[in-house]
C-alpha cells in the first residue's frame, strides 16, 4: 500500500523528538527508535506503513532496515491498519484464571468479530496478548494506552457504549489507568 | 502488622508527588549518601543488608555493584529494570504508580554509589501511563535540585531518563534490555562479557530492578545492619509479593521475608484464602517461570516443615518438590481449575516471547504449545506427556539467556505434581471439550488411568 500524503511530524512533536535525542550520547541517537515509532504510530493512523519507517529512519539517520527488524520484533508496534479503538485482552494464566476467556467471548458477539479482526466500519480491532501485568485486577483489556481493569460483561458493555462515539485514533495518545 | 519499608506511605493522601513524599521523608537518602558518605560505603551498607536482586534470581545487589568495572575510562550506567513481564508480576508498576519518587530516590542514591551520571529506566511499552507519572516525578526532583547539576550543592550531578519499551518479555533479561535500549532487536547477549564490564554502550552498567533500587533508600536511611535484622538466613528485608488468581484479596502485599506461606494465603491481612469457599488446588509462587506445587508441597516442604516465604524455604527440595521465590508473583489456583489450561497458557506465553534467537527454545517453545494444546481440547496421544517431558528436557540449559529454562520448569513441573490431569485428558477426550470443564466435574484422582 502506497502512502501518498507527505508524512512528517507536527511541530510539537518534533519539539518532543529533539528533546528524546538529548537524552542519550552523542552517536547513539538510535537509542530513540523504540520512543519515535510509540509517536510516529500515535500520529499516522495507529500502525506503522513502511513510508511511516522510512520517515523515522530519515530522522535519525539510520537506513530503514534498522526500523522495520525493530517494528517487527516488539509486539506493540502495528505492522498492518488498526480500527480507531485497538482493544486487547490479556488472556494468560492469572487473567484467564479469573475469567478472561468469557470476556473475550463476550466481546466477540457484542462486536461481532473474532480475535484479531476488525469490525467492517473500521472502529474496533479485537486482539489477545499476552501478561500486561494486571493479574491482580484481572480481568483487563487495554484500549490504546489505558488500562481497564476488574472487568464483567456490564463494563465492557458500558465501554464499547462511550467507544462507538470515537472517530480517531485518539486513545493512542491518552495514557491513563481508567477506574471503572 | 508487619514491617513496612517500601509502601508504609502507600495510603497518605498525594504521596505520589514530590511535596508530600518529601514531607514523609522522602529523599532523606539522597541527602545522607551524598553529604555524609563516600559512593563505597553507600555499597558497604548494601552489601552489609544482604539484599538480593528482587527481579527474580535473587542474586545478591551488594555483589553485583562490586563487579562493576571502575577502572574503566568510559561512563558509567545504572539502568533500572521495569520491563516487568513475568506473568504473575504486577508489584513494580504498583510501586511506580502509587509511589514514584521512591524509585527516584533509588536511582540517585544508587547512580551515585555507582559514579553513574546518566542513568536510565526502562518501563515495558503497555505501561505508558506509569511512565507520564515517573516523568511528572523526574521533573519535580529535577526542580527541587535533586537531579541535575550538583545536586543539593555537592559536585555529584545526576541526569535521569524513562525509556519505553515495544511490548517484549524478553527485554527483562538484562541484556536484551541493553540491546532495546540502544534501539534493537530484544536479542540477549552472550555472557561474557557480563555488563558490569560492558553493558549498555559497551561501557560498565549495573541493571537493577525496581524493587532492588526501592529497597536501596531503607537500606542507606538504617544501614545495611538493620534491613539485615528483618527476614530469615539469608532472605533478608521485606518482599513486595503479588498476589492473584482464585484469592479473595488479590493484590500487592510487602512482606516480611519469612512469613509462612499458609499465614500469607489464608490470612485477612494478606490473600484472605481461597474465593468462593473453595479449596486451593496449586500455587505458582514466583511468577510463572518457576514449578508449579500442589497444595501439599506449598504449605510444607517433603521434609514436613513449615514451608516460609523466603528464597531459601521455596526452593527446599530443589525441583523434586520445591520451588523458587522469583519475582513474588504468587498464583493461585482453587480446585476448580484445569492444570494443563492454566500450563497452555503459559506455555503459548513462552511460544510468543521467545526471541527465536537459540533453536531449542524458538522451535521447543512452539512444539510444547502445540503439543499442550491438542491435549488440553481433548486431542492428546499416548506418547504425548513423555514427548512433552522429552522436548522440556532439550530447551532446559541449551540456550543463551533463562527464557528457555523458564519455558521448560513449568512444563516439567505440571507433569511431575499433576501426571494424573494429563492422562485424564487423553483419555477421557469427550470430558474435556468444555473448558469449564473440571468446574463441570471436578477432577478426582483415579490411580493407574493409562499405562504408558
Amino acid at each position: 500500500m502506497t502512502d501518498t500524503k507527505t508524512i512528517e511530524f507536527s511541530a510539537t512533536t518534533k519539539a518532543l523528538v529533539d528533546r528524546i535525542l538529548k537524552r542519550y550520547p552523542e552517536g547513539r541517537q538510535k537509542s530513540a527508535l523504540l520512543p519515535l515509532l510509540h509517536l510516529a504510530q500515535a500520529e499516522f493512523g495507529g500502525w506503522l506503513s513502511v513510508p511511516t519507517m522510512d520517515y523515522v529512519a530519515s530522522v535519525l539517520n539510520i537506513k530503514p532496515i534498522e526500523v522495520y527488524e525493530v517494528a517487527s520484533f516488539y509486539t506493540m508496534y502495528n505492522l498492518n491498519p488498526v480500527g480507531k479503538c485497538l482493544i486487547e485482552v490479556c488472556r494468560t494464566g492469572p487473567c484467564m484464571l479469573r475469567g478472561a476467556n468469557d470476556i473475550i467471548e463476550h466481546i466477540e458477539n457484542k462486536l461481532g468479530i473474532k480475535e484479531g479482526e476488525t469490525t467492517a466500519d473500521g472502529k474496533f480491532t479485537l486482539k489477545t496478548v499476552e501478561c500486561l501485568g494486571s493479574c491482580g485486577t484481572a480481568p483487563m483489556l487495554q484500549c490504546g494506552a489505558d488500562y481497564y481493569e476488574n472487568l464483567t460483561n456490564e463494563k465492557v458493555d458500558k465501554l464499547i457504549e462511550k467507544w462507538n462515539s470515537i472517530n480517531d485514533h485518539s486513545t493512542y495518545m491518552r495514557s491513563n489507568r481508567v477506574e471503572l | 502488622m508487619a514491617r513496612k519499608l517500601l509502601l508504609q506511605h502507600e495510603n497518605v493522601p498525594g504521596i505520589n508527588t514530590f511535596e508530600v513524599y518529601r514531607k514523609n521523608g522522602g529523599y532523606a537518602s539522597v541527602e545522607k549518601a551524598l553529604k555524609s558518605m563516600t559512593p563505597d560505603e553507600v555499597m558497604e551498607e548494601v552489601k552489609k543488608s544482604g539484599l538480593r536482586g528482587r527481579g527474580g534470581a535473587g542474586f545478591p545487589a551488594g555483589m553485583k555493584w562490586s563487579f562493576l568495572d571502575r577502572k574503566s575510562e568510559k561512563p558509567r550506567y545504572l539502568v533500572c529494570n521495569a520491563d516487568e513481564s513475568e506473568p504473575g508480576t504486577f508489584k513494580d508498576r504498583y510501586l511506580m504508580e502509587k509511589i514514584p519518587h521512591l524509585l527516584i530516590e533509588g536511582m540517585i542514591t544508587s547512580s551515585y554509589s555507582l559514579g553513574a551520571n546518566t542513568s536510565y529506566i526502562y518501563v515495558r511499552g503497555e505501561y505508558m501511563y506509569v511512565i507520564s507519572i515517573l516523568e511528572k516525578a523526574i521533573e519535580e526532583a529535577y526542580a527541587a535540585g535533586f537531579l541535575g547539576k550538583n545536586i543539593l550543592g555537592t559536585s555529584y550531578s545526576l541526569d535521569l531518563y524513562v525509556q519505553p519499551g515495544g511490548g517484549a518479555y524478553i527485554c527483562g533479561e538484562e541484556t536484551a534490555l541493553l540491546e532495546s535500549l540502544e534501539g534493537k532487536r530484544g536479542n540477549p547477549r552472550l555472557k561474557p562479557p557480563f555488563p558490569a564490564i560492558a553493558g549498555l554502550y559497551a561501557s560498565p552498567t549495573v541493571v537493577n530492578n525496581v524493587e532492588t533500587i526501592a529497597a536501596v533508600v531503607p537500606i542507606v536511611n538504617q544501614g545495611g545492619d538493620e534491613y539485615a535484622k528483618i527476614g530469615v538466613g539469608k532472605s533478608t528485608g521485606t518482599k513486595l509479593i503479588s498476589a492473584s488468581g482464585h484469592i479473595n484479596k488479590p493484590g500487592v502485599y510487602e512482606i516480611e521475608l519469612g512469613l509462612p506461606v499458609e499465614e500469607f494465603i489464608y490470612s485477612e491481612e494478606y490473600c484472605g484464602g481461597i474465593w468462593k469457599g473453595r479449596k486451593m488446588k496449586a500455587v505458582v509462587a514466583g511468577g510463572s517461570s518457576v514449578p508449579i506445587l500442589p497444595t501439599d508441597l506449598i504449605l510444607k516442604t517433603a521434609k514436613g516443615e513449615q514451608r516460609l516465604m523466603t528464597y531459601e524455604s521455596l526452593s527446599d527440595g530443589g525441583f523434586v518438590s520445591g520451588t523458587m521465590l522469583g519475582s513474588g508473583g504468587f498464583i493461585v489456583l482453587d480446585e476448580t481449575a484445569c492444570i494443563v489450561q492454566h500450563l497452555h497458557t503459559f506455555a503459548r506465553f513462552y511460544h510468543h516471547e521467545s526471541c527465536g534467537q537459540c533453536s531449542p527454545c524458538r522451535e521447543g517453545t512452539g512444539w510444547m504449545e502445540k503439543v499442550i494444546h491438542r491435549i488440553e481440547h481433548g486431542h492428546g496421544h499416548q506418547g504425548d506427556i513423555d514427548l512433552l517431558v522429552d522436548v522440556a528436557k532439550k530447551i532446559e540449559g541449551n540456550t543463551i539467556c533463562p527464557l528457555g529454562d523458564a519455558a521448560a520448569w513449568p512444563v516439567a513441573s505440571a507433569i511431575r505434581h499433576f501426571r494424573e490431569e494429563f492422562e485424564y485428558h487423553i483419555k477421557y477426550p469427550e470430558k474435556v471439550k468444555n473448558p469449564k470443564h473440571f468446574e463441570l466435574e471436578p477432577f478426582v484422582s483415579e490411580k493407574s488411568l493409562v499405562t504408558a
